[in-house]
């Protein structure tokens, strides 16, 4: 067994004895903090500011002209680590919606499970139609587990229309008026 | 079937390594011999199609050990090892027979330069649509890309704009852009479906797909060609944004259109089918099946769905209708309607109650014309494994009717009737009639003779239950368990099993598919005794068909069966037993 030594504690000073040094040091402290403005945000009435790439809550955009940008390809779904997203995959109505007819496909059902999502963002990154986003949305409450399931309606709400530099399908459409072939 | 060993087998040298290879192979399916995932890629080629050499990129570097042009002495280098002769230029594997000592790279420098240049040529026009494409996750576009493609375009003018969502017939829908010309669909329907409806317009970048002129792409096998095609371009209009293929968990199945006995693929997530396509098998399909046979599986979802065991139309438990069933049974003066739809096991244990409750059986066909290829005129998948387990010793009447049965129910002979899976009002046996007789039905569906039964067993379909198959040329093929059944519902053997066992006085045994196995291969000499199912070959195994060759079969002649030079194969029995011991 290993000898333990016992070592001797330095005996204490006469200013120590009197505590006085610890007291004023410490009240030091209190009083600078008294005299800076406050740092303490009062939640909910107070809501901090969210820097752009904060990961909130998934949400679905849609496109400056309002079109919805999924296309329901289900890369999100596949990528989700905890299986969050569930997509129903469905064909666009030609007749319906002719001006959207050469998108071919959109969401029939897209729901986000909330109770099940770790905001991991992966969703965002894999998205190939620039579609699906994590917003400033940090704080979710419901009074139901069917309330935390986010429909495609919810979050269509939730996300609202964000810019877009490509327009991939709007050129797609004009190419194929234009009828590029001979 | 034995061709590898009937072929002599000559020596190659794929990538500095000697393989034994049968001669004339081509270059694609020698390098796939050699295994290890090694693969040359390829677009046009299909094995079971003839050779077009347009996609361009299975291009390997070949060479041939050097002889003197004069003497034909073989030219040696310093080591005194013959030189090779490397061509200047790539070649096609597709088109390249292997010959003896022929020397292939499959990947050196020219060789990837070659494929890198003839993918960056593909991506030119392609409209780079696979979020919204039903062919990503198994497009062999998709796969080259990111093995060879630079992940960039140089091509800044604009994309070709071609047809797309064109309507090509009721079932396949057709996406030009997508398409990459390299015309397996048009060989297809050319060389294996035999209406050539298919072909294409325009020259250059401007080459398009198309159905002739008043035409349409509507033979049975249509969709063959949306298999085939290793881009987007021809997609199924029933599958088509359904699901991506990713998600979809593949299980080993067996078509029961016909007795044929294709083999499938049937294509699930949780439970729910979404697809059923052809699995290879040389002996049996090809790499085919039938348009029909793939829409088989929405059955499963229909609204007279069996899902309950009842009694006089009372719910109950398996145990209280399986006691029911042997308490009429046991009464005697039983008539078995048995169905080639069962499988093996079923079948079997059919046999075993008929046998132990005095019942006659019958059986009844389900013959229809019959179209040469994949679709055969006999449309039940199992008429031959009826025969094995001596369920029957004769082949039913052509005509689907039961005028015995008629007779017997009428002259009181027959008190009980077991019906499997057919409709009794249809094969001349009115409801009045039936209603002097107590009837046991097993089925899959509700049908008129369901309506009326005194006690009513659900059975699974095949999708939802193991069991094997024995098709036209006697060959026992396995199918497994792809999505569950409905809820309650025990696999069909096991509640045969309930009414079998006490009929012979014995205890009800816990059976595994592997336990019927094991008491089939001591009863059935067809059966070799070591084989489970659980260890049946992919492939199928060949039976000994010789008991079974006095018998005339409807089958004529189709796509890998031919009733005459079956019968006289099967016929010199020396053969067929060395054939079953290189398969098993």
């Amino acid at each position: 067994m290993a000898k333990t030594k016992v070592l001797e504690r330095k005996p204490l000073s006469f200013a120590e004895k009197t505590f006085l040094p610890q007291i004023v040091t410490g009240l030091k402290t209190t009083f600078t903090s008294m005299l800076q403005k406050g740092v303490t945000l009062q939640y909910p009435e107070e809501r901090p500011t969210i820097p752009d790439n904060y990961r909130g809550v998934p949400t679905l955009v849609k496109d400056p002209n309002g079109r919805e940008k999924c296309v329901s390809c289900q890369l999100c779904e596949f990528v989700c680590p905890p299986k969050a997203i569930r997509i129903t995959p469905g064909a666009i109505d030609t007749d319906a919606e002719p001006e959207r007819a050469h998108v071919e496909k959109a969401p029939q059902e897209f729901d986000i499970n909330m109770l099940r999502c770790i905001y991991c963002g992966l969703c965002q990154e894999v998205c190939p139609e620039e579609a699906i986003f994590l917003q400033d949305i940090f704080s979710l409450s419901g009074y139901s587990r069917e309330e935390m399931i986010n429909n495609k309606q919810k979050l269509y709400e939730l996300g609202g229309t964000l810019p877009d530099k490509h327009f991939k399908w709007d050129k797609k459409k004009s190419a194929e008026a234009a009828g590029n072939a001979h | 079937m034995n061709i590898q060993s009937i072929v002599e087998n000559i020596t190659i040298n794929i990538d500095g390594q000697d393989v034994e290879v049968p001669k004339g192979i081509n270059i694609i399916e020698a390098v796939k011999m050699v295994g290890k995932g090694k693969e040359v890629p390829h677009y046009c080629y299909h094995p079971k199609l003839s050779v077009a050499g347009n996609c361009r990129m299975c291009m390997v570097e070949m060479g041939m050990p050097m002889r003197d042009r004069g003497t034909g002495e073989p030219i040696l280098d310093e080591n005194g090892v013959q030189k090779i002769g490397w061509m200047p230029k790539p070649t096609i594997g597709c088109a390249t027979n292997a010959s003896p000592g022929m020397h292939i790279r499959t990947n050196s420098e020219m060789v990837k330069e070659s494929r890198n240049g003839v993918t960056e040529f593909l991506l030119i026009n392609h409209p780079l649509d696979c979020p919204i494409c039903d062919q990503a996750g198994e497009c062999r576009l998709q796969e080259f890309s990111a093995e060879h493609g630079r992940g960039y375009s140089r091509f800044i003018e604009k994309k070709n704009v071609k047809p797309k969502r064109t309507t090509l017939g009721p079932r396949v829908t057709l996406d030009d852009e997508r398409c990459i010309l390299c015309s397996r669909c048009i060989r297809f329907s050319k060389e294996v479906a035999g209406d050539d409806v298919l072909g294409f317009v325009d020259r250059g970048t401007y080459s398009t797909l198309t159905c002739f002129p008043g035409k349409e792409l509507s033979h049975n096998y249509s969709l063959n060609t949306v298999d085939i095609c290793p881009v987007g371009a021809l997609t199924s209009t029933d599958f088509r944004f359904k699901m991506r293929v990713w998600f979809l968990k593949r299980t080993h199945s067996i078509c029961t259109e016909s007795s044929v006995g294709a083999n499938t693929e049937i294509w699930s997530r949780e439970g729910k089918i979404y697809r059923i396509t052809p699995r290879r098998n040389d002996a049996v399909n090809d790499t085919w099946m039938t348009d029909s046979g793939r829409v088989l599986y929405k059955a499963i979802e229909s609204d007279d769905r069996l899902t309950q065991y009842t009694i006089e139309g009372v719910h109950k438990t398996v145990d209280e209708v399986a006691a029911a069933a042997v308490e009429l049974l046991q009464a005697r003066e039983v008539a078995l309607v048995a169905s080639a739809h069962s499988s093996v096991e079923e079948q079997f244990f059919y046999q075993s109650i008929a046998q132990r409750s005095g019942a006659t059986v019958s059986l009844v066909s389900h013959y229809a014309e019959g179209d040469g290829l994949l679709l055969s005129e006999d449309r039940t998948p199992n008429l031959r494994g009826a025969l094995v387990t001596g369920l029957i010793h004769q082949l039913p009447e052509r005509e689907a009717k039961l005028e015995a049965l008629a007779r017997d129910i009428n002259s009181g002979a027959v008190k009980t009737i077991f019906v499997v899976n057919e409709d009794l009002t249809k094969l001349g046996i009115h409801k009045e009639m039936l209603a002097k007789v107590k009837v046991i039905y097993v089925g899959t569906h509700a049908n008129e003779t369901s309506e009326v039964a005194n006690v009513v067993i659900p059975s699974l379909m095949v999708y939802e239950k193991d069991g094997t198959f024995i098709n036209q040329s006697f060959r026992v093929q396995r199918f497994k368990t792809a999505v569950p059944g409905p809820r309650g519902v025990l696999s069909d053997f096991h509640v045969l099993e309930r009414i079998a066992a006490p009929l012979a006085q014995e205890k009800v045994a816990p059976l595994s598919i592997d336990d019927v196995w094991e008491r089939m291969v001591s009863r059935i000499a067809q059966f070799d005794a070591a084989i489970r199912w659980s260890a049946l070959p992919e492939e199928g195994v060949a039976l000994d068909a010789s008991a079974f060759l006095d018998l005339n079969f409807v089958e004529s002649k189709n796509l890998k069966f031919d009733p005459v030079a079956f019968k006289e194969t099967s016929a010199a029995p020396a053969e067929t037993s060395a054939t079953i011991a290189t398969e098993a």
